[in-house]
């Protein structure tokens, strides 16, 4: 059965009427055509539907959209505002940290969170914060290093 | 490659992309086939026939297109628009293409805009595939490139009544020196003289820049619309949208080779706003969401009935590969060596069926207007897709246009149509456009597989520790990179078909990771044998320079002398080379193997590749980078399991591709060689990989490896 759920998306409110059940990730992409977040997997294993949920990372492919009602919810296309790119995007068009380019939504998404959640994280902890992300290029350590650029410009 | 004299010549399968398709039998078409034959057939042939001129013929392998036009738009704001067939799935192809025509029409690569893969506009420069836009793509755009520069500077010599190389040219403005003239690319664009020259064909004998000279090529030039990627503005196949566009989800049969007996669609169409399609056994659904086509389908699934047929399980797959052979596997002809050798062996060696797994699964966005198909897909082939909905429609070639936007992987997997035309009959049926994506778990259970491979490897060698005698046998996974590159005596090295339960095509270097895999492990067991180093046995077997000359370099960087002296507890080096598509590849490793969890874990890889002239280092690094750990999974992990005609690990949760943490310590070096044609770069780095693991394991354990993935149990879990 269809109901209204309000929510925030990248800055904007907006209300969706849909099944409770349906994937946050189907919701974004096909009703609010924001398309930033890609399906990769449909079980949380691949990252590449990574959002940002109150500023947390999270798997918008398995998230029901009644979880995510009531929240602000920021994508990939969130991060840049007035033509400015956010400094992780920066990183990653830098370091040239993209093969195919379908994870980068993810990738980028996730480091975000990183720089929120963990202000000075060590090697292992990027290594081990990253690993959730697959990316079947291998493009591996050039995401690396655009994530380690991102971190130590956040430092700065 | 092969440079050995004495090799016996006999027939392999080409290293072609040989993939297994997936047949359409449409009852509606079979009536509308005998309809078109009727009364179109004069129509369809002659716009067919049209269609493929206007393009460089049909199939085309890289050929340049006959008129200037084809290949090379120049705007009147001086834009100029390079049109190929090739396109854009993460190798770089956009960006090698664009450095090659900035080259010759001497402007910055940020004047040249790509349009690639759309059958209605671009030239058919064949699959993007076989490492071939870089040896024949790069070329014919620079061909092109260049007829359309000595057209313009023909048009502003004439104007002049100047010689053509009194004439310079820079950042698209031509200049008289002596006498202060200028005219820009622009210019002549504006005053209608450059449309009407660029009608003229391309010479065949048009001179190319030469490398000492190149200015863009040879250059890092990142990715024309790399920042279009990080900020979610590109559109892959799967972001497309059409107005009124349903979401499709097709039946799938519970088990390969499964059929079906019956379904009741009524569940399904009693659903508001679902569309029910069923033709033959293709039963589709289409709704307005993704959620809704999943919950038809469901309804559909659970009323289809279905009789299963009989499918062997991966746990037997080799035995039954090897039964497979028609007349049965070929015997090694070179008894007389094998007689008289000082010592010979013998080995098999397995490589288990894998899936690309690329990001973006297959995807197709179709729509009809008056008859007329367009689809937004990812394919690798937007031609050979092309020609699958011209025969599956039974519609003439002018009816239909594949627009392939850059999409989200390929590896080799994406030469067949079948999301395309399932979209394309969906979208029939509904009357609307309709978005076909498929899962993750249909891409790992419907889309062809790399081929698993049985090898049987046997060699003899005389007292002095030389190859008299080699032969090889790829049963079931292909002919690349088959012939040995080494110096063996009397070599007969083939691949023969099979029998086999899965479907089969292209992966990233095709067999060529079997068969070096296979014949890098079993060098190092020759090498062994005649009490050897795995270094020197190779080199004293090996005549190629440009093998060597990598070999050599890896071996110097990797410290290899000295390294595999070192006998350190649960630490192992290995090396590997080989060719493959014209490039060369040694790699040396580290591992270290965890006792308690039977566990291999790769620490170092030094690889050197060289492939010619380096077009874009950049890149290159990065798909020599990509190529290293991709090639990770299935030497270490990755394989398909199947049992009953299921698979059983059709998910990345129990198909465990390479990630963050497996990326090993990575020395890479390209051996650039300006005086070498380029080669293509994104496959034949991934080949060496295997081989130096497996040869590593045994300087760690003084165990042979001999499958892949290499593991340290035996025995698969199923």
């Amino acid at each position: 059965m269809d109901q209204p759920f309000h929510l925030t998306l990248n800055g904007q409110p907006h209300t969706v009427t849909t099944d409770p059940q349906r994937p946050l990730l189907q919701v974004l992409r096909e009703d609010l055509k924001v398309t930033g977040p890609k399906p990769g997997c449909g079980e949380g294993q691949c990252g590449a539907c990574t959002v940002l949920i109150d500023g947390k990372r999270q798997h918008s492919c398995i998230l029901p959209i009644k979880d995510a009602a009531g929240k602000a919810i920021t994508t990939l296309e969130g991060l840049s505002a007035g033509g400015q790119l956010h400094p992780v995007q920066e990183a990653f068009l830098a370091e040239g940290a993209m093969q195919c380019g379908f994870c980068t939504s993810g990738m980028i998404v996730s480091t975000v969170a990183l720089l929120k959640e963990v202000p000075k994280p060590t090697d292992t902890e990027i290594l081990s914060w990253m690993n959730p992300h697959i990316c079947r290029c291998c493009g591996y350590p050039r995401i690396l290093k655009a994530v380690h650029r991102a971190v130590s410009e956040a430092k700065r | 490659m092969n440079t050995n004299a004495t090799n016996e010549k006999i027939p392999v399968a080409p290293a072609e992309e040989t993939v297994d398709g997936v047949e359409f039998d449409f009852a509606m078409d079979r009536r509308r086939f005998v309809q078109v034959l009727g009364a179109g057939l004069v129509i369809a042939v002659g716009g067919g026939s049209a269609w493929a001129q206007d393009r460089g013929g049909r199939g085309g392998r890289g050929g340049s297109p006959s008129a200037v036009a084809a290949r090379i738009h120049l705007a009147n704001d001086g834009t100029i628009t390079v049109l190929t067939g090739k396109i854009e799935m993460g190798q770089g192809a956009r960006t090698e293409l664009a450095q090659a025509a900035a080259e010759e029409l001497r402007v910055a690569v940020g004047q040249v805009q790509m349009v690639m893969g759309d059958t209605s506009l671009v030239p058919d420069d064949g699959v993007t595939a076989g490492s071939r836009t870089t040896p024949a793509t790069v070329p014919a755009v620079r061909q092109g490139a260049a007829a359309a520069r000595n057209l313009l500077l023909d048009l502003a010599a004439r104007k002049w009544n100047v010689e053509r190389n009194t004439l310079e040219v820079r950042d698209g403005r031509i200049t008289h020196t002596a006498s202060q003239r200028t005219l820009t690319y622009a210019d002549l664009a504006r005053s209608g003289e450059a449309a009407e020259v660029f009608k003229q064909s391309v010479p065949n004998d048009v001179t190319l820049t030469a490398v000492e000279k190149w200015r863009v090529m040879g250059t890092s030039v990142p990715r024309p619309n790399r920042r279009d990627l990080v900020t979610g503005v590109h559109k892959y196949p799967s972001d497309h949208t059409r107005p009124g566009m349903l979401y499709g989800k097709v039946l799938r049969a519970p088990s390969y080779g499964a059929k079906l007996l019956s379904v009741d669609l009524s569940p399904a169409q009693a659903m508001t706003g679902v569309v029910v399609v069923r033709d033959g056994a293709f039963v589709g659904v289409a709704a307005s969401t993704t959620f809704v086509a999943e919950q038809a389908l469901r309804a559909v699934a659970e009323t289809a009935k279905w009789e299963s047929a009989p499918h062997p399980s991966s746990r037997e797959i080799f035995d039954y590969l090897r039964q497979g052979v028609r007349g049965g596997v070929p015997k090694n002809p070179h008894s007389e060596e094998l007689a008289q050798a000082a010592r010979k062996l013998q080995a098999t060696y397995h490589v288990a069926y894998v899936q690309h797994a690329p990001m973006e699964t297959r995807v197709a966005l179709a729509e009809w207007n008056e008859g007329k198909l367009t689809v937004w897909t990812g394919t690798q082939a937007p031609f050979g897709y092309h020609s699958e909905l011209v025969r599956t429609f039974s519609l003439p070639n002018e009816n239909v246009r594949v627009i392939v936007p850059d999409f989200g992987g390929g590896f080799g997997g994406k030469h067949t149509a079948e999301a395309a035309i399932e979209a394309a009959r969906l979208a029939q049926a509904a009357g609307k456009p309709v978005l076909l994506r498929w899962t993750r778990e249909e891409e790992f259970t419907w889309a062809y597989f790399r081929p698993a491979a049985v090898i049987d490897a046997e060699a003899s060698l005389d007292a002095s520790g030389k190859l008299t005698s080699w032969h090889f046998i790829n049963i079931n996974s292909g002919g690349a990179a088959v012939d040995t590159p080494y110096r063996a005596g009397k070599a007969s090295s083939r691949f023969i078909g099979s029998n086999p339960p899965l479907r089969q095509g292209s992966y990233r270097t095709l067999a060529a990771t079997a068969n070096n895999f296979a014949r890098e492990c079993f060098m190092d067991e020759l090498a062994a044998a005649a009490g050897a180093d795995p270094l020197d046995f190779r080199l004293a077997h090996l005549e190629n320079a440009r093998l060597r000359a990598v070999l050599e370099e890896a071996a110097r960087r990797f410290n290899w002398r000295e390294r595999v002296k070192q006998k350190q507890p649960n630490t192992g080096v290995g090396l590997a080379c080989g060719t493959e598509k014209g490039s060369y590849v040694a790699g040396c490793v580290e591992i270290a193997i965890n006792r308690t969890q039977d566990q291999i874990s790769v620490r170092r890889v030094c690889e050197v590749f060289e492939c010619g002239a380096v077009v874009n280092p950049d890149n290159l690094l990065a798909q020599v980078q990509g190529c290293i750990i991709m090639g990770l999974g299935p030497a270490l992990r990755e394989e398909m399991r199947f049992a009953d005609g299921k698979m059983r690990n059709a998910v990345f949760s129990t198909y465990p591709v390479p990630r963050f943490a497996d990326v090993p310590e990575l020395d890479i070096h390209l051996l650039n060689r300006p005086d070498l044609p380029s080669a293509g770069g994104g496959e034949t780095p991934i080949i060496a990989i295997a081989p130096a693991i497996a040869n590593a394991v045994f300087h760690a354990t003084g165990r042979r490896i001999r499958s892949m993935p290499i593991r340290l149990q035996t025995g698969q879990d199923a």
